[in-house]
């Protein structure tokens, strides 16, 4: 937590100090998960004793914050043979040992994003529609020349309409470059960009792609091929390939994490729109089944609200 | 989540065989595991709650005829319940007023506005022949008045601009006043995404609805959405006189559970889904449809569908006039064929589609494979020249060479291929001249000869 307050101060100190710190932010994006999880928990957890009927409410609880019926049953059964095993007597034991839970469940998906070792270092963004994908792309832009990074904008969404100018827009805002071409191969686009960044000694190459559902295999193919063609450009790229997934998405989230790692080889996450949502639980269910890194986590519109996942920081704001 | 509802009621009754009808005792099971079908198809607790309590009392004291089993029983009733609930009233738009009627889109961000906009004014026009107005009052995310913009040139309907310096309000109503000058029937007013929690945006939004006062208040939801789904309709419902709910992007995998949730908590019709990326993929709601998803058993409805979306019509009669002339069936007719069949997303896809046990039992017939041979098949006519391909028979050692080397195969698959290839027309053939009874023979021979038409799965 500290660590990381320091690292943000460096640099931008003055935004900081006007504003409130990401931690506040945090929490208070996380207000209305933490409504749903904390109000019941906190009158369940005042409860006199451990009894069926709390852990069915505690099941209600988590089912209701998109945990997800098999990481839900998980943690319930966890719950209760610990309640067992170290005859757990109070619920705020209970919470103490849900706490201590989640943080397991969630810790291994904390893996910041390291940028360094290649330049350009080549990240490829993938995601369906409206996960928040070009929003992101911006937001990440702005957070890589923060760290001092120059950043290039590759316009890999030819298909939307207005997908382009949306992007370039935000690299007028933030002066970042942004490589596009009128229409065409998303994949031209990229190795066009790739080329550039070369050329320009750029650090980071972001490469926006147009968003598709699983099911569009035509599409899932177009993207491969992205993929591929970054592939050829660099041979160690890309670098990384993050999936960008809306918090409030149930759990399709977890299919559609599957979906995109067969097709791209997804190295990690940036979860989206946790603000407004009750579902910072859908992390736990991406947790049992089928881990990837969580990158970044966004929890508002503002510019730097997009911030790397810390699992304590999440789980404590859930709690607290 | 593979597992159909059917299957695992089956599991959970297979010690109470022979019980001729649903009773307290045993039902208890069986909703559970309909109530964990339901949350994983993420429609919201509270909803699943209701539905429940409502099942169990339609279910109770239900005879179990004939064949079915209790399970069987129970899902009929969780599907009867289930279709009525998202159905009901009236779907149709109602632009009964002075024109022009106004329609005001809201939702989260991303939800699909902006398209769906697009897709619905595309569809009054031409279906209703409608004069069409859009108009975009998001003034916050950046390009957003340029992508409906483009979505409405696309869409073959007029545009009204705007600029992200002006105030919402101000757009909206200049462009009421604009609409009724030039006597436009339908107004579209897209907005800003918001979430339901943000007070302003949302006063925001309730301030252009005064203004405008729209006969349609349409919410556009993403069927993706999970357990919020709830909170956020309620919030909108409670905010705006929604008028009925779009459901978008229904094209995805996911289950669609929202969709019951948000029709629970608003009471209002679901009048609009949306499939797909292109302008032309919008259709009324179907409940019973939804509520085969929801319980995963399935679309073949959707399937039908998906097999018609894929095929070009235009093409499609192209290929049925060739094969009545019985000539000119070249490779290049091979091609689109398999090109078409790669549309539908191949054999894999359309086993999706399948019902859950049907699927599984297709799976295992090895459809992998089919593809792969597709791919190389389409590999070898790619490497064909143009005149290769209308006149197969020019093909002689050094091509047949040039070829293999072209689709990195060896030579004795071009020649199956062209062996197959020769053996479809012959079938053609017989097809234009002697009519059903004899190409069915022909056929016979050449799927025992071993190569097989390639469109077909063994």
């Amino acid at each position: 937590m500290f660590g990381f307050l320091k690292k943000k101060d460096e640099p931008a100190p003055a935004e900081t100090a006007a504003r409130p710190s990401w931690g506040e932010r945090l929490k208070a994006g996380l207000a209305r998960t933490r409504a749903t999880l904390n109000t019941p928990l906190t009158e369940l957890f005042s409860r006199g004793r451990i009894d069926d009927e709390l852990l069915d409410d505690l099941e209600t609880t988590l089912l209701m914050a998109d945990c997800g019926v098999e990481a839900t049953q998980w943690l319930l059964d966890e719950l209760k043979a610990a309640v067992k095993r170290e005859k757990l007597e109070t619920p705020a034991q209970l919470r103490e040992k849900l706490v201590g839970l989640l943080e397991t469940l969630l810790t291994p998906l904390e893996q910041p994003l390291a940028v360094d070792g290649h330049q350009p270092f080549i990240v490829m963004i993938a995601g369906v529609n409206g996960a928040g994908k070009t929003t992101s792309i911006g937001k990440l832009a702005k957070y890589f020349q923060a760290q001092g990074k120059s950043v290039l904008l590759a316009a890999g969404d030819t298909f939307r309409a207005a997908a382009r100018e949306q992007l370039m827009a935000w690299g007028e805002r933030n002066d970042v470059t942004v490589i596009a071409q009128e229409s065409g191969d998303p994949a031209a686009v990229v190795f066009d960009a790739i080329s550039a960044a070369r050329a320009r000694h750029i650090d980071i190459v972001l490469a926006d792609t147009a968003g598709r559902l699983p099911t569009q295999l035509h599409l899932m193919e177009e993207i491969a091929k992205v993929r591929r063609v970054i592939q050829k450009a660099d041979p160690s790229g890309p670098h990384e390939v993050l999936l960008v997934l809306d918090a409030n998405i149930g759990q399709n989230a977890v299919q559609q994490v599957k979906s995109f790692d067969k097709a791209i080889g997804v190295t990690g996450l940036v979860v989206t729109k946790l603000d407004g949502t009750a579902k910072g639980g859908v992390l736990a269910a991406i947790a049992r089944q089928c881990p990837k890194p969580v990158r970044f986590i966004g929890v508002g519109e503002g510019i730097d609200d997009l911030q790397p996942f810390q699992a304590r920081e999440f789980v404590e704001a859930l709690f607290e | 989540m593979l597992d159909n509802l059917t299957q695992r009621l089956g599991r959970v009754v297979k010690n109470l065989r022979g019980q001729a009808r649903i009773t307290e005792d045993n039902v208890a099971d069986m909703l559970r595991e309909v109530r964990m079908a339901l949350l994983e198809a993420d429609v919201a607790l509270p909803v699943v709650k209701d539905f429940i309590a409502k099942v169990k009392e339609k279910a109770v004291g239900q005879e179990v005829i004939g064949s079915l089993s209790p399970g069987q029983a129970l899902v009929g009733v969780v599907h009867r319940e289930l279709t009525e609930l998202m159905g009901g009233t009236k779907t149709e738009l109602n632009l009964a007023s002075q024109p022009p009627a106004i329609i005001l889109m809201s939702g989260l961000q991303g939800a699909g506005k902006t398209t769906t906009t697009a897709k619905l004014g595309k569809w009054l026009k031409e279906r209703q022949k409608k004069k069409v107005l859009t108009v975009s009052c998001d003034v916050y995310r950046p390009a957003a008045i340029e992508q409906l913009k483009a979505v409405s040139a696309q869409a073959g309907i007029d545009f009204f601009p705007s600029s992200g310096d002006q105030k919402p309000a101000d757009i909206a109503a200049a462009a009421l006043d604009y609409a009724k000058k030039h006597y436009y029937d339908v107004l579209f007013v897209d907005t800003a995404g918001r979430l339901a929690i943000d007070a302003a945006m949302m006063a925001e939004i309730r301030d252009l609805h005064a203004l405008l006062n729209p006969i349609e208040c349409l919410f556009v939801v993403d069927a993706m959405l999970g357990q919020d789904a709830v909170n956020t309709a309620k919030a909108f419902n409670e905010a705006l006189p929604l008028t009925g709910i779009i459901l978008t992007k229904l094209d995805g995998d996911s289950r669609g559970g929202a969709a019951l949730s948000v029709r629970h908590v608003t009471g209002k019709p679901l009048k609009f889904a949306g499939v797909g990326e292109k302008l032309t993929g919008i259709e009324e709601f179907h409940p019973e449809r939804m509520a085969s998803r929801i319980l995963g058993m399935g679309d073949i409805l959707g399937l039908v569908e998906e097999a018609q979306r894929g095929v070009d019509q235009e093409k499609a009669q192209d290929f049925v006039k060739k094969m009545k002339s019985g000539k000119g069936f070249d490779l290049n007719d091979f091609k689109d064929q398999i090109g078409q069949m790669k549309k539908m997303g191949g054999m894999g896809a359309l086993l999706d589609k399948l019902p859950a046990q049907f699927g599984a039992m297709a799976q295992q017939a090895g459809s992998g494979v089919e593809d792969k041979s597709i791919r190389r098949i389409e590999g070898i006519i790619n490497s064909m020249t143009p005149l290769e391909r209308t006149k197969p028979e020019l093909i002689k050692a050094s091509r047949k060479r040039r070829i293999a080397t072209g689709a990195g195969v060896p030579v004795q698959e071009v020649n199956r291929l062209l062996n197959q290839f020769e053996q479809t027309q012959k079938m053609m053939k017989q097809f234009s001249k002697g009519g059903m009874a004899k190409m069915m023979r022909g056929m016979k021979g050449l799927m025992g000869g071993g190569g097989g038409f390639p469109g077909l799965p063994r």
